[in-house]
């Protein structure tokens, strides 16, 4: 049995005529949380796509848990164990609160207990259970995302842009889930425009530019100046 | 006081039915953004599914209706979802709005081939016919009682199932983020086919109340989705309450104006305007009223991509095309029977109609479904209008009804997309019903447009006629290529890729829309007028102009060369029901069928067709091949080695089928390439072989075995190519930079760059 639970073998990944991805490499062990960074237009947010199956690669193997998985429905993927919170808000915000906890009883879960686990973890979306989900600060909305990785033990975890658009300090509390996420022995990949936000929480760090991996190593290794050399493009 | 309750009962009990048809319209619309114009055929289909199960093969109540409603029903709804409408998605509202329509047009038709109206239909019975209850001394009906339950439960099952299940909730989610409710494990083409059938249910149910009450006629039932409309619009298309509300609001206006309308303070007329057809237009009315209280739609932001595209139209080619196709006319209406003359006047008609959508919704994208009722207020007008076909009334008739069709966009500005489309719609039947239905209007019952009076020379025979329409739509189509060429040409372009960028930049999006409205009610105006014989006003119903817009759209509304297809098309389809009679029932459905597989193919068949031979032409070695392959088939008949029918069905398959798809196949992989070649060498030989002249003993025949041959041999090979995996290609803001030029690219830059060593 092999040790990695996600590879991504020479992806090749493109919108129409356009290619993003140009060949991508990346392994994520069992437990491991794996900070994927980048400039804009790096193509992280197209990878996560990939991985989680909303777009299917051009050339290039996906391989899950030691089996190839390149061309599988999203939603197959999903209730096989791969919990993805997608860029910006992910949650649907014309329904309630508890409404979008039922849609993640696709994962096999009972209501029941993902919302007792949701709630214990964030009481403050126990107090919001019939609002709809729309209506809540942004904090509470990304809570209400995370909740379902939370709730539903998934094998992986793709996050995307966990950050955007929201204070500090909630990022702060929602990375510190992250962080318990992972104690639990979740494989975590996270995407991150602000470095330093992540490399707190990540054991092995990516760097990604212009459709490929330019650097990847231990997170700790992963210096300002490499950071600022990808990012300013020199 | 009695009599008022029961006009109340009876107006709640049609808008009990209203609502069971609006709530079906709301669930599909809100799950998938498409607006079901079929959704009342549906209903009238199943209705008549159920008398056929019911009253002629006389099956118990029970088990007919469980097997129309539960077994028919869901499985239509489903294939319906399945085969035609997962295709739409990406594509414009005017696309989707023509595929729906075309739906509708394939329903009406197969409706009327399977029980023709002398079939000799029995009655269609109440449920418990003659069974009353008396409530505080009025007799009600069990049927009405039936209808309240059925309301009643339908608002319950649908509350609980959108609410309390995790499909209806999973089916609010997709509408909300689709690629989320994947995310999250659920299946949105599951969520979309159960939406499909629960409507198709719906309608059923609806459609079967309906038929008990009014009898079984297609028109009915069909044009109740008009009071559904205007009821699912009142609850803002999103809102089931507000829909029932509404719904209850419709039946009792019906009712009520029942009662009083014989009473004697009741006006018979409005200034000698008989308003006998008042009745039958207060949903429109209501409809109208409800979409004008809409708030203004807001102007969303983002990019739209749509996967029609057009090219700009050359000056050479259009001036080009205009000359060739009057030479063309000029040269075959000599040899056209008078009948046949006719009916390609009566296409070419359709093409100045079909004209008139371009640029409205190929290039402004809105979409009006009332092309027709211009037409047929430029022929009241230039019949009306003093001057006996002066060209000077022409223009006068011309400029009326530009302004006609500005003043009905004006309150309906505000509205875009389905709003817009249906507010015309609107507008189309309350024409149809209080203008072309006047009576006393018109002579009876027909307008006489008289002929155009052109100096010098003398119009009267139908040649001249079709003539003279081939020359008005080659001046009217140069006259829109110019728009588009124009300032106003791109600025209606702009209002259909983001209405957001071009208020921005400070255009106004009022003037420009009703500009572009005013430009195509002209140009519908033209048709009309031009008609130059009586003509009858039921010629230009709103159901009419149904079939238009659809072939329109189908043709490929963007160009003009796509309007020219599609009215030809609409044309060429009565020709084909006249000239084989047989075959009445197949054109029927045939425009329909055409137009349900618009969702592969958005930009529209015109410009298909005209792709695939473009690509072709800078290809010699292919080229070589078509004309090779043509010239063979031309000696196999010089020689009598062949039929010369045999000749004509292989040499149009070798042109329609074949080699539209040479590009296709040299660019696919090796084993589609065989795949593909093999399927079009064995249509070719079967085009060829069969002894047609023994075989098929009818001219009709033929052609129809021709269009298969097509259809199946033809298309299939292009889906045999089609999506194939593509060879590599590096995007070209990196190549030369993560990867070295092949020499392919290298050539490729030279040749552009004119480096030739």
């Amino acid at each position: 049995m092999t040790n990695l639970i996600l590879e991504l073998r020479n992806i090749r990944a493109s919108y129409g005529s356009i290619e993003v991805l140009h060949g991508v490499n990346l392994s994520i062990g069992r437990g491991e949380v794996v900070a994927l960074l980048g400039p804009n237009g790096a193509g992280k947010s197209t990878m996560i796509k990939v991985v989680s199956g909303l777009l299917r690669p051009t050339s290039g193997q996906l391989i899950v848990g030691g089996r190839d998985v390149t061309g599988v429905a999203a939603n197959a993927l999903a209730r096989a164990g791969l919990c993805t919170i997608p860029e910006g808000r992910g949650i649907f915000p014309n329904l309630t609160v508890r409404e979008n906890l039922l849609m993640a009883t696709y994962s096999g879960h009972k209501l029941s207990d993902i919302e007792e686990r949701t709630y214990s973890r964030f009481p403050r979306l126990s107090e919001r259970r019939t609002q709809l989900a729309g209506t809540m600060s942004g904090g509470e909305q990304q809570m209400l995302s995370l909740a379902r990785a939370l709730a539903t033990n998934p094998v992986i975890l793709l996050l995307d842009e966990l950050s955007m658009g929201l204070a500090p300090l909630i990022v702060a509390e929602l990375y510190q889930q992250v962080a318990a996420i992972a104690a639990e022995g979740v494989s975590v990949l996270v995407v991150e425009q602000f470095a330093r936000t992540v490399l707190g929480v990540a054991d092995q760090a990516v760097l990604l530019a212009h459709g490929k991996v330019q650097v990847s190593g231990k997170a700790s290794d992963i210096g300002e100046d490499v950071l600022a050399g990808a990012y300013l493009g020199s | 006081m009695q009599e008022l309750l029961t006009f109340t009962i009876i107006g709640l009990s049609t808008g009990a039915i209203y609502a069971v048809v609006a709530s079906g319209l709301v669930v599909t619309y809100t799950t998938s953004g498409i607006f079901n114009l079929a959704h009342g055929a549906t209903g009238m289909l199943a209705a008549f599914t159920y008398w056929q199960l019911r009253f002629d093969w006389d099956l118990p109540a029970p088990v007919a209706l469980f097997i129309t409603l539960f077994i028919l029903c869901p499985l239509f709804g489903i294939l319906t979802e399945r085969f035609v409408m997962r295709g739409l998605q990406g594509t414009s509202e005017v696309v989707k709005l023509s595929v729906t329509v075309a739906l509708f047009a394939f329903m009406i038709g197969a409706a009327n081939w399977i029980w023709p109206s002398d079939s000799g239909r029995q009655a269609f019975l109440k449920f418990f016919e003659g069974n009353t209850v008396s409530l505080g001394g009025i007799n009600v009906s069990w049927h009405k009682l039936i209808t309240f339950g059925c309301a009643i439960l339908v608002a319950i099952v649908l509350r609980l199932l959108l609410f309390r299940t995790r499909m209806g909730v999973a089916m609010r989610a997709v509408v909300d983020d689709r690629a989320l409710t994947e995310l999250n494990g659920g299946r949105p083409d599951r969520v979309a086919m159960f939406a499909w059938a629960i409507s198709a249910m719906l309608a059923g149910l609806a459609g079967i109340l309906l038929a008990g009450e009014q009898q079984l006629n297609i028109e009915p039932l069909v044009l109740l989705v008009i009071n559904a409309y205007a009821a699912a619009i009142i609850g803002r298309l999103t809102s089931l309450p507000m829909t029932f509300a509404g719904a209850a609001v419709l039946g009792l206006l019906d009712a009520y104006y029942l009662q009083f309308s014989d009473d004697s303070w009741f006006p018979q007329s409005i200034m000698g305007f008989g308003i006998a057809g008042i009745r039958a237009s207060i949903p429109t009315i209501v409809l109208f009223i409800a979409l004008l209280a809409r708030p203004q739609s807001r102007l969303r932001a983002g990019v739209v991509r749509i996967r029609e595209q057009n090219k700009v139209p050359a000056w050479s080619t259009s001036v080009l095309g205009a000359v060739s196709l009057i030479t063309i006319v000029v040269a075959i209406s000599g040899m056209l029977t008078r009948s046949n003359t006719l009916l390609l006047l009566n296409g070419f008609t359709f093409a100045i109609v079909a004209l008139s959508l371009v640029p409205l919704t190929g290039y402004a994208g809105q979409m009006s479904l009332a092309p027709l009722t211009f037409a047929g207020l430029g022929a009241i007008a230039m019949s009306k209008l003093p001057g006996d076909g002066n060209l000077l009334t022409l223009i006068a008739v011309v400029v009326i009804v530009a302004l006609i069709g500005a003043l009905v966009a004006l309150p309906a500005i505000r509205l875009s997309g389905i709003y817009l489309a249906l507010s015309t719609a609107a507008f189309a039947v309350l024409v149809t019903k209080l203008v072309f239905n006047q009576k006393q209007t018109f002579m009876g019952g027909n307008i006489a447009v008289p002929v155009l009076n052109i100096p010098f020379v003398e119009i009267n025979s139908p040649r001249g006629r079709l003539i003279l329409a081939s020359v008005a739509f080659s001046l009217l189509g140069l006259g829109v290529v110019a728009i588009r060429r124009s300032r106003l040409g791109r600025r209606l372009i702009a209002l259909k890729d983001s209405p957001v960028a071009a208020a921005t930049l400070g255009m106004s999006l009022t003037r420009t829309k009703l500009a572009a409205f005013a430009i195509s009610a002209g140009i519908a105006a033209c048709a009309g007028a031009l008609a130059g014989d009586k003509v009858s006003p039921q010629q230009y119903d709103f159901t009419q102009s149904l079939p238009v817009v659809l072939l329109a759209v189908v043709g490929g509304v963007g160009t003009v060369g796509g309007a020219l297809f599609g009215g030809l098309m609409l044309g060429g389809n009565s020709v084909l029901a006249t000239v084989v009679p047989t075959l009445k029932n197949v054109t029927k459905i045939l425009p329909g069928t055409i137009g349900v597989t618009l969702g592969r193919n958005p930009t529209g068949a015109a410009s298909q067709i005209a792709d695939s031979f473009r690509s072709l032409a800078n290809r010699w070695n292919l080229l070589a091949f078509a004309a090779a392959g043509a010239i063979v088939i031309w000696v196999l008949d010089a020689q009598y080695v062949i039929s010369h029918w045999a000749f004509f069905i292989g040499g149009v398959f070798w042109i329609l089928a074949v080699t539209p798809n040479l590009v296709g196949i040299m660019q696919t992989t090796t084993t589609r390439r065989m795949i593909a070649s093999i399927y079009l060498g064995i249509g070719l030989i079967v085009a060829i072989s069969i002894d047609w002249d023994n075989a098929v003993d009818s001219t009709g025949k033929r052609l129809i075995a021709l269009i298969l041959l097509i259809a199946l041999f033809g298309v299939g090979a292009q889906r045999v190519t089609e999506n194939a995996p593509r060879v590599h290609r590096s995007s070209p803001d990196v190549i030369g930079l993560t990867a070295d030029f092949t020499d392919e690219e290298l050539d490729h830059a030279e040749r552009e760059l004119g480096v030739v060593l």
